[in-house]
């Protein structure tokens, strides 16, 4: 039968179900298709940080949104135009985020009347009355699935298991993805146990022929490749990115990279993606613990390495003695913070921008550290390189804050010309010097010699004590520590001099407003902007990458408009650092609910701000 | 054996090499009469023996008073925060196979607040020799007790006596799956160089527990076992392979019990055959436990020497090994490719 196909320029789709169901692999799979396909792309996982929560409640609900379009997007979208819940507990915990009109696509098989009591529905919302103001899609997704499967020679329960591919075979019909790259998946994926890969791809062909011979719908969408600029691309997401830059940190400096890491919620990934790379002298360790994560990677920095430590928020709290000792011994050390909500365990896989105030100051004593935040999944790999450039040519241990959204939230990259990126310095001390002096500065970075063991002529002590400017050697003079304090501020003060000026895009020229951000949140405050410039009013935007030191023409910025709106999602922490430096009394809007901003949120903020100007 | 291993990546000299080769220009700040003069002057008068390169050295050490020792040597070294010696250390070590690593620390820094990193650094075999000073007590903070001190210490921190049971060092370090642990004490300046000796010829992480007097909060802790009257009818003086025989008069010998532990047993009493044979290289370590277990802080019987001292490869061994094995596999790597790898797609 032949069916109407209707285009559409962008398309915010939720996979929703219980943890078992396999929604991550589902959307990531769909998300893959949707790349190779050409469109613009954007994806938000978001997952219980319990393993498996008892099946069919609200806790174990899953969901991975992509928003996905013929144009050049930002966000994974505010609200779904299309949720598929695989049971009761996944429309239920959804179906609140779901606009009207929208197309609801059900599994009937899991609506039995146990798993509807358990999340406190009396009667199935798909007989009542409660879903009429939606496109409801009742399939029997289970049962449609084990029947297809049937000459298979496999168990019911695995049969059940692929219900997730025929979903995905489904959604790849309606949307005309291609499939050469799911078949591939699975063939790889299952490659050891060939009936079950043989059954999933089945699972997958009868969602994609379902789709094709059944009345239940009438109508196909087509949404063309956006226009992306010439190159090579792939889909990629923050904490891939993050890994590809530790390594290309390495190879950009010649040093070998040394991770020294602790599993952690949602930073794991990124000790999984690097130690897979050992042939590029990646070394990764996974310590007993979040100190010694931070230690050995000081070791190896000691030792002249790329020192690398990965943690979020609760393992920095425990590093801080660490990073204050690179800090005292001028040492290069890159420390990757993927923030969640915290305070203490707070929500492990939920996203949040509070620990900003703990990378400046959660030290004992002056304590400088340069800190540093990607904006997009894909800027991971720009500002890891970037960061690693700091630490290695400052001698600096360095903070590098990504979060939740950006660590797990994957959209198209266009892959750098390799010989286009930069090159990092070490500029190891040489052998045979006279009268060698471990903490005499270069003029320009104020940066202390890296003399590494095995250099003879240069052997030398340091260590957290205070130490006497140049010769290195123990000093309790109080002048020598005033002046050791202020120079290593210096030094961090000085990287101003050496990173991009804060830019600022005001298309008009006419803004008196000005938002600023910084880190993660880029993409949504940006699709802000754009719908109040849509809606016929100037308005500027920055958003900063450095955040300590801020880029030289921070305050210029910020006293050239008469407003300035500063969004994160924290309690106004980037706020009390420009009031506190540049004194200008700057508007915070603050949200601490796990999630990222929504667009229309942040359009209703400017704007409100605008109308009161 | 093992000691080809241990040091053959480490460069050597043929230059001659003397004590004051290893002493620095600055002033050492001990308290006079305090044990660990005579440590760093062991261990400078001993690291000639290895014809390592100098720069080749490096000491790593904690918070406490002989984690300054890195300060005295005219070596690489790094003092780093209280209890994280081993931590830092094995990032170190297991980078720089060049490297010969010896970690500097103490009862409190060891034992209790680095006392996680010391365990798993034993039982992961980093190429460390760790160096442990036990004076039973705080020195550096001013006299508390500490995770070796005897239960019921008087100390500033405990008026009433302490009520911590204290850590044996060698069982913990035993049942931390340690393959090699000695012990040894400052005014012995002999043993404390042979086991050094060992320490160093081994392949993985030593420790080296030294009993050191610390003469202004701990003074005569380990009297008995330097007070010539009594010392050598308590000391047990650990030979590899040989029957352990002790006494001023070599009159008294170890014999196992049907538990398995072991009782003091006059030579003259017992067939010759019945008297333990000290096996340091045992694969089973119940024997060296067995053996740690007749220390007490009334100084009954102590043992020292190397308790422990099995082959298993070091974990900076392994660790190269599987960086040789992927670049043997997959080649050296290169960024563009890696970058690149996954599904791509190309935009004209």
């Amino acid at each position: 039968m032949t069916k109407q196909v209707q285009q559409l320029d962008r398309v915010i789709i939720r996979f929703a179900g219980d943890s078992g169901d396999g929604m991550q692999l589902t959307g990531d799979r769909f998300t893959q298709e949707t790349a190779s396909f050409g469109n613009d792309l954007s994806t938000l996982p978001n997952f219980p940080a319990e393993i498996r929560a008892p099946a069919g409640t609200l806790p174990g609900v899953s969901s991975f949104q992509l928003h996905f379009a013929d144009h050049d997007i930002l966000t994974p979208g505010d609200a779904p135009n299309v949720l598929v819940a695989m049971n009761p507990a996944a429309l239920k915990a959804n179906l609140g985020d779901l606009p009207r009109g929208a197309d609801l696509i059900v599994n009937t098989d899991e609506f039995t009347k146990r798993n509807l009591a358990k999340v406190g529905y009396a009667t199935s919302p798909v007989e009542d009355e409660s879903l009429s103001e939606y496109r409801v899609h009742a399939l029997p997704l289970t049962s449609m699935t084990v029947k297809a499967l049937e000459g298979f020679d496999i168990s019911k329960k695995d049969a059940e298991r692929a219900k997730n591919m025929f979903a995905l075979g489904l959604l790849s019909w309606l949307y005309h993805r291609p499939t050469e790259g799911t078949l591939a998946f699975l063939e790889k994926k299952f490659a050891k146990k060939p009936e079950i890969m043989k059954a999933n791809i089945a699972a997958f062909q009868a969602g994609w022929s379902y789709g094709e011979t059944t009345e239940a719908f009438s109508v196909q969408y087509e949404i063309k490749p956006a226009e992306h600029a010439p190159g090579l691309y792939r889909n990629i997401t923050g904490n891939v990115a993050l890994a590809y830059g530790v390594v290309a940190a390495g190879t950009q400096s010649g040093l070998p990279v040394y991770l020294g890491s602790y599993p952690i919620t949602p930073a794991s990934d990124i000790l999984h993606e690097l130690s897979k790379h050992k042939r590029f002298g990646v070394r990764t360790f996974q310590a007993e613990d979040e100190i010694a994560a931070v230690g050995a990677a000081l070791g190896a920095s000691f030792g002249g390495a790329l020192g690398v430590t990965t943690t979020s928020g609760p393992g920095l709290a425990l590093k801080s003695e660490t990073i204050g000792l690179a800090v005292a011994t001028e040492l290069p050390l890159l420390v990757i913070d993927v923030q969640r909500a915290g305070p203490s365990t707070g929500l492990p896989t939920k996203t949040e921008q509070a620990d900003l105030l703990q990378a400046m100051h959660g030290r004992n004593g002056e304590a400088p550290v340069p800190v540093i935040a990607p904006r997009s999944p894909s800027d991971c790999f720009d500002a890891a390189l970037e960061a690693g450039r700091i630490a290695v040519e400052y001698r600096t241990p360095v903070i590098l804050l990504s979060d939740g959204y950006l660590a797990n939230g994957s959209e198209p990259w266009k892959l750098p010309d390799v010989a286009d990126l930069p090159t990092i310095e070490p500029g190891f001390a040489e052998a045979g010097q006279e009268d060698f002096q471990p903490f005499k500065r270069d003029p320009d970075t104020l940066a202390r010699p890296w003399a590494v063991p095995g250099t003879p002529g240069l052997e030398h002590r340091i260590g957290g004590l205070e130490k006497a400017d140049g010769s290195g050697n123990i000093s309790y003079d109080p002048a020598n520590h005033d002046k050791m304090v202020r120079l290593r501020q210096a030094k961090v003060d000085g990287i101003a001099r050496d990173i991009e000026a804060l830019e600022v895009d005001d298309p008009s020229g006419a803004a008196r407003v000005l938002v600023l951000g910084w880190g993660g949140t880029f993409g949504a405050i940006s699709a802000g902007v754009r719908r109040v410039r849509r809606a016929g009013h100037p308005v500027a935007q920055a958003h900063l990458r450095h955040l300590n030191p801020f880029p030289a023409n921070t305050e210029q910025v910020l006293r050239s408009y008469d407003r300035v709106i500063v969004p994160e999602i924290n309690l106004g922490q980037l706020a009390l650092l420009l009031r506190g430096r540049f004194l200008v009394d700057v508007i915070g809007y603050n949200q601490v609910r796990g999630l990222p901003f929504k667009a229309e949120e942040l359009a209703g903020v400017i704007q409100d701000v605008i109308d009161g100007e | 054996m093992n000691g080809r291993r241990a040091l053959s990546l480490v460069p050597r000299t043929d230059a001659k090499q003397t004590l004051k080769d290893f002493k620095t220009d600055q002033e050492v700040r001990w308290c006079p009469g305090c044990g660990d003069y005579a440590i760093l002057a062991a261990v400078q008068s001993f690291l000639p023996e290895l014809g390592l390169r100098r720069e080749n050295i490096t000491f790593v050490s904690g918070i406490g008073c002989s984690s300054r020792f890195p300060y005295y040597m005219n070596t690489y070294g790094f003092h780093s925060i209280h209890g994280r010696a081993p931590a830092i250390a094995t990032g170190l070590a297991t980078s720089r196979p060049d490297l010969s690593v010896w970690v500097v620390t103490g009862d409190g820094d060891a034992l209790s607040i680095g006392g996680n990193h010391l365990i798993h650094a034993l039982r992961r075999n980093v190429n460390l020799k760790i160096l442990l000073f036990n004076n039973r007590i705080y020195g550096l903070t001013k006299g508390q007790y500490s995770p070796t001190s005897e239960v019921g210490k008087i100390t500033k921190s405990t008026p009433m006596g302490s009520l911590d049971a204290p850590f044996n060092p060698i069982s913990l370090a035993i049942g931390a799956e340690g393959t090699f642990v000695a012990r040894t004490i400052d005014s012995d300046r002999k043993h404390l160089q042979s086991v050094l000796r060992a320490a160093a010829q081994h392949e993985g992480t030593a420790l080296v527990e030294i009993y050191q007097n610390c003469n202004i909060f701990n003074d005569g802790a380990f009297e008995p076992l330097k007070d010539a009257a009594v010392r050598d009818d308590i000391t047990i003086r650990l030979e590899d392979g040989e029957p352990i025989v002790f006494g001023a008069e070599r009159d008294k010998a170890l014999r196992r019990t049907r538990t398995g532990a072991f009782e003091v047993v006059n030579v003259a009493d017992v067939d010759p055959a019945e008297i333990v044979v000290h096996d340091a290289s045992a694969a089973d370590p119940s024997q060296a436990f067995a053996l740690s277990r007749l220390d007490s802080p009334a100084f009954e019987h102590t043992p020292i020497g190397v308790f422990r001292n099995v082959d298993r490869p070091s974990y900076d061994e392994e660790m190269r090994a599987q960086m040789d094995e992927a670049v043997e596999r997959q080649g050296q790597g290169e960024l563009a490719a890696l970058l690149g790898s996954g599904d791509t797609w190309r935009v004209d």
